[in-house]
């Protein structure tokens, strides 16, 4: 575990992977939440690392955390939320093709992966999900597009992720759900919240359209 | 307004944009605590600025106040109310009149409170007795620019709600007119990812003569300067960034990030200026000489 100090108040922590650092991320919360970790301000997972901010002591946490032992993860462990999506996106031909499968196949590939939100970034309550096999990985776009509908499913790399608003983006958008990404006044209003597993289920008829209000978080699968 | 307002039929103090200007945003102490969300803190760009408007009329620290952006703005109070004007020194006027800067001043009903363009620096505080009571996002007024969070900024005609003044303000003995900064000079800690500059990126940082770039934005203090040349290609995983962090994208040019600054980023950061001396970035405009010095802990 190599730990960087950011400025005064904050550390850099490098698990050694993308695994590590989700585990670690749950045991900094569950920490926060018995109140065995003195008083942070944010904790924020990324991709291989966990940024701790807002520490009186950095000092003192980096020695400590070197003797850390952090469980991993267990599937299962955290919440689970299913998404119903319609795949009806624009890229779907496009991703079924590089796939090298028929894009009625699709559907049956995404739902059949376990994925679990690493982080949040770009926008409240974009979920980077990982989880997607070596060979579904695409590339970016070349070009972005200008405007991503919101709801919008997307892969890019090792990652999928659902826009919660519309927004420029260059990801490959192979369907779209009328879930509630992104509600500030619900808990959490991230629908998509750091630790929480994902199961994209394929939806019949079209997407339902929600008024901003609050959706059932993970209906059926709590 | 309240909806215990709107029950009762009778109106609350609200004060009314006549001329919005630039950029003015409702902001308050910022939305901590959501970053893994996705949500950046946001806040005053020049905190000391606004909690002192704010203790100039009698409000907590955390009470919203109006920040603006180079051209100030005129405001109508629809109710007798105590306001205070901080930050980037400007003219003041009531209903015309001259009124003093960095003082509370006391507004009748119906009058308008005119913040005229910054004489120095960038952005001036105005607080109301009570604070701007739009709804809050996640336990924070502040309007997030970058993520559309909080109030939007102020359009001609608006109308913003006012909270219940507490009482009379404390005394205030000196309050701190800030000159424009000649030169603005931003300490900074190295790291975390200044191995991936060449070896004497940190000198030339230190060395190079760079000014604040009129891209400059409640995201980032931009820069114009000779780039910082990478030791290491390839990219950086994305990872959580911190109010102050420099980080350097592939032009080479430092980037300050300010309070609206994403909360993960993917280019490397060489160093992080330290909080408390952010407050003199928010006030620099464009064109003005930046050094940075780096500092050890």
């Amino acid at each position: 575990m190599r730990v960087l100090r950011v400025g005064r108040h904050a550390l850099l922590v490098e698990p050694g992977g993308p695994e590590a650092a989700s585990a670690l991320h749950a045991e900094l919360v569950r920490r926060r939440e018995t109140g065995e970790l003195p008083p942070v301000r944010e904790i924020v997972p990324a991709a291989h690392t966990v940024l701790i901010d807002g520490l009186d002591d950095p000092r003192a946490l980096a020695a400590e955390l070197a003797g850390w032992e952090v469980p991993p993860q267990s599937a299962g462990a955290g919440r689970t939320v299913r998404v119903p999506v319609r795949y009806d996106g624009p890229d779907l031909a496009e991703v079924a093709e590089r796939w090298g499968v028929r894009p009625e196949e699709v559907p049956e590939i995404v739902g059949g992966v376990r994925f679990r939100v690493a982080f949040c970034g770009f926008a409240p309550g974009f979920g980077y999900l990982t989880g997607l096999p070596e060979r579904y990985r695409l590339p970016r776009r070349p070009t972005p597009r200008t405007s991503v509908p919101a709801g919008s499913l997307a892969l890019a790399g090792e990652y999928a992720g659902v826009y919660p608003r519309s927004s420029p983006g260059g990801w490959q958008l192979i369907g779209s759900t009328g879930e509630v990404l992104w509600d500030p006044a619900r808990e959490p209003a991230a629908l998509l919240a750091p630790g929480t597993e994902v199961r994209f289920v394929a939806a019949d008829g079209p997407a339902a359209v929600r008024d901003g209000a609050p959706a059932a978080v993970g209906d059926g699968l709590r | 307004m309240s909806a215990a307002r709107a029950s009762t039929g009778v109106p609350g103090p609200v004060v009314r944009a006549e001329r919005p200007g630039a950029l003015t945003t409702v902001q308050d102490l910022g939305r901590t605590g959501h970053a893994h969300l996705g949500v950046p803190r946001s806040g005053a760009l020049d905190l000391p600025a606004h909690r002192l408007a704010n203790r100039l009329v009698g409000n907590a620290p955390e009470a919203a106040t109006l920040e603006t952006t180079v051209s100030g703005a005129a405001l109508r109070v629809r109710t007798p109310v105590t306001a205070a004007v901080t930050g980037a020194p400007c003219a003041v006027t009531v209903d015309g009149r001259p009124a003093p800067w960095g003082a509370p001043v006391r507004l009748p009903a119906g009058a308008v409170l005119d913040v005229g363009p910054a004489a120095g620096g960038l952005r001036s505080y105005i607080a109301f007795a009570g604070g701007i009571a739009a709804e809050p996002v996640l336990g924070s007024r502040s309007a997030d620019l970058l993520s559309g969070l909080g109030p939007p900024p102020l359009a001609a005609g608006d109308e913003l709600p006012l909270g219940t003044p507490h009482g009379p303000p404390a005394p205030v003995d000196a309050v701190p007119c800030p000159g424009p900064p000649a030169e603005l000079v931003l300490p900074v800690l190295p790291g975390p990812r200044h191995d991936w500059f060449a070896p004497d990126a940190l000198r030339s940082l230190a060395c190079a003569r760079y000014a604040v770039s009129p891209a400059s934005n409640r995201i980032g203090l931009r820069t114009d300067g000779p780039p910082l040349r990478r030791s290491r290609a390839g990219e950086l995983p994305s990872e959580g960034m911190v109010l102050g962090a420099v980080q350097v994208p592939p032009d080479g040019r430092p980037v300050v990030f300010l309070a609206d600054h994403p909360v993960t980023g993917g280019y490397p950061v060489i160093g992080v200026v330290p909080e408390d001396r952010l407050w003199a970035a928010a006030q620099a405009p464009p064109g003005t000489p930046l050094r940075f010095v780096p500092v050890s802990r």
